[in-house]
């Protein structure tokens, strides 16, 4: 049996969210025929709106003929049944991150995907391993993690599970390859690369705001100069989302107890005062629209 | 705002042939005084009185309750190993240090086109309190196999925009240059966080090499 990923019927489960939609972009724009599926139609209706906008938009830039726009969209399929799902040769999960529901979802997927389908998995902190579990053939299950907004960022990162094999790893590893993703091997560990080294170091920059070494926007400053990155800590943690880096710390910490990954105590104290970054427009920063002041 | 050197040896911010150097002026003059690996004097006839940080608190060159250090404050600017020096300059400030103090400060710093940023009197500062327990994680997840060196500082690079990874930044400072920042920090926090791993630890015991 082939594991080539063909292109026809790549699957998309929660494609009604931010990073669901994004990786159906991805596979679309890349030549594949994708069937995004959600539980209602709402948020399926929502990602075609935002889609087709994406893709107009790439027209207007001259990056897209209005023909291939036509014809990427033409590939789009949205469906709340889970059948529809059954001839993919790769489905890839992109649904709330909780191990409970995501191993329930890949029991569903298993009971109806044909024999040869891989599953993916777009976790950013859980065991692909223990998301394995949830079906018969933890083999063909590989960790698929894309950033955030996965349209646009290339970087995926790829984790077989203890049972995951060989020729199932490489054949997901291919299919990025083909979507013009650049793909990064790493083992089946909380957090893998990007969110082991991030979420601890963004804390220990709120441990800094809190115990006075200085406030966000000097701390903010110094590695943007020092170090030439486009965005300190603080403007990272209050553009994702005090609360989203709560929920990384408690999927973190019991697993690693790391006192790094622990949940920073100001962090808490802010979630709860309704400060939650840029959405609420006030976090480590006051935001007035798209202008930012200083803490 | 004049500033006069007082220097002894080599220093990490401004190295030999660095512009800063070439601006002094004579003591007498200076509306600031900078001392750069020499001994710190108070004078309180100065604006500020600027003493060159290394891995050490300003605590250990003036006591931060007496009166006289009020205008006593601290600096690094941030250096990677024996990279040169990035434009951004760590201030260290006591409790009680003088507003006025730290105007001057800036007012030198900002006049030769560095980035000035005020911290708090704590082993580290900003950069090397948040930086080295990231780097030591990062040779950690090497020596333990989650990713190639390639893949980590991939990530880093595509994933969050970063110049370079952290496997690639802390060889190009030196393993032998993160030993001693971790280990002068974990001296004083005494957390795992700060321990020199064993690459670092390797590689100072090797001579730096």
């Amino acid at each position: 049996m082939s594991d080539a990923i063909k292109t026809v019927g790549v699957g998309v489960c929660g494609a009604g969210g931010t990073m669901g939609a994004g990786i159906a972009i991805v596979a679309a724009r890349a030549g594949y025929k994708v069937v995004c599926y959600d539980t209602a139609e709402a948020p399926l209706s929502r990602t075609v709106k935002q889609t087709e906008a994406f893709f107009q938009k790439s027209v207007e830039r001259g990056k897209m003929s209005e023909a291939d726009r036509d014809a990427v969209l033409a590939r789009f399929e949205r469906t709340t049944d889970l059948g529809r799902l059954a001839p993919c040769d790769l489905v890839i999960e992109a649904v709330f991150e909780d191990l409970s529901v995501k191993r329930k979802l890949i029991g569903e997927l298993d009971a109806v995907c044909s024999d040869h389908t891989i599953f993916g998995s777009n976790t950013s902190t859980l065991s692909i391993t223990e998301i394995a579990s949830g079906c018969k053939r933890p083999e063909r299950v590989v960790g698929m993690h894309f950033c955030l907004p996965a349209q646009l960022m290339k970087l995926v990162e790829m984790s077989p599970g203890l049972l995951t094999s060989d020729q199932v790893f490489k054949a997901a590893w291919d299919w990025t390859v083909t979507c013009g993703q650049k793909p990064v091997r790493t083992q089946d560990k909380p957090g893998f690369i990007l969110n082991a080294l991030l979420v601890p170091f963004n804390n220990d920059a709120i441990r800094a705001v809190e115990a006075g070494v200085a406030d966000a926007a000097s701390i903010d400053t110094a590695i943007k100069v020092g170090l030439g990155y486009k965005m300190g800590p603080l403007e990272l943690i209050d553009l994702v989302g005090l609360d989203t880096q709560v929920r990384l710390c408690e999927a973190f910490y019991p697993i690693t107890l790391d006192p790094r990954a622990a949940c920073p105590p100001l962090l808490r104290r802010m979630v709860a005062a309704g400060l939650l970054g840029r959405k609420s427009g006030r976090g480590f920063y006051t935001y007035d629209g798209n202008a930012m002041f200083g803490a | 705002m004049r500033y006069f050197i007082e220097q002894k040896g080599e220093s990490r911010s401004f190295p030999r042939g660095d512009a800063f150097l070439a601006g002094a002026c004579a003591a007498a003059d200076a509306e600031v005084a900078i001392y750069l690996g020499a001994p710190v004097v108070a004078d309180a006839g100065k604006a500020a009185v600027l003493v060159e940080l290394t891995t050490e608190c300003l605590a250990e060159h003036a006591d931060e309750a007496a009166a006289e250090s009020r205008n006593i404050l601290g600096f690094a600017r941030y250096r990677n190993g024996e990279l040169p020096p990035s434009n951004v300059v760590e201030l260290v400030r006591f409790p009680g240090s003088d507003a006025r103090a730290i105007d001057a400060a800036k007012a030198v710093f900002e006049a030769a086109g560095l980035t000035v940023v005020v911290c708090a009197d704590q082993p580290g500062r900003i950069l090397d309190r948040l930086l080295r327990p990231k780097y030591n994680a990062a040779l950690r997840f090497l020596d333990e196999g989650l990713a190639s060196a390639e893949d980590m500082d991939k990530t880093c690079k595509l994933g969050l925009g970063y110049p370079d990874g952290p496997i690639e930044r802390i060889l190009r400072g030196g393993l032998s240059h993160h030993y001693d920042v971790t280990q002068a920090l974990f001296e004083t926090y005494g957390t795992p966080a700060y321990a020199p791993p064993r690459r670092a630890l390797a590689a100072a015991r090797r001579g730096g090499r």
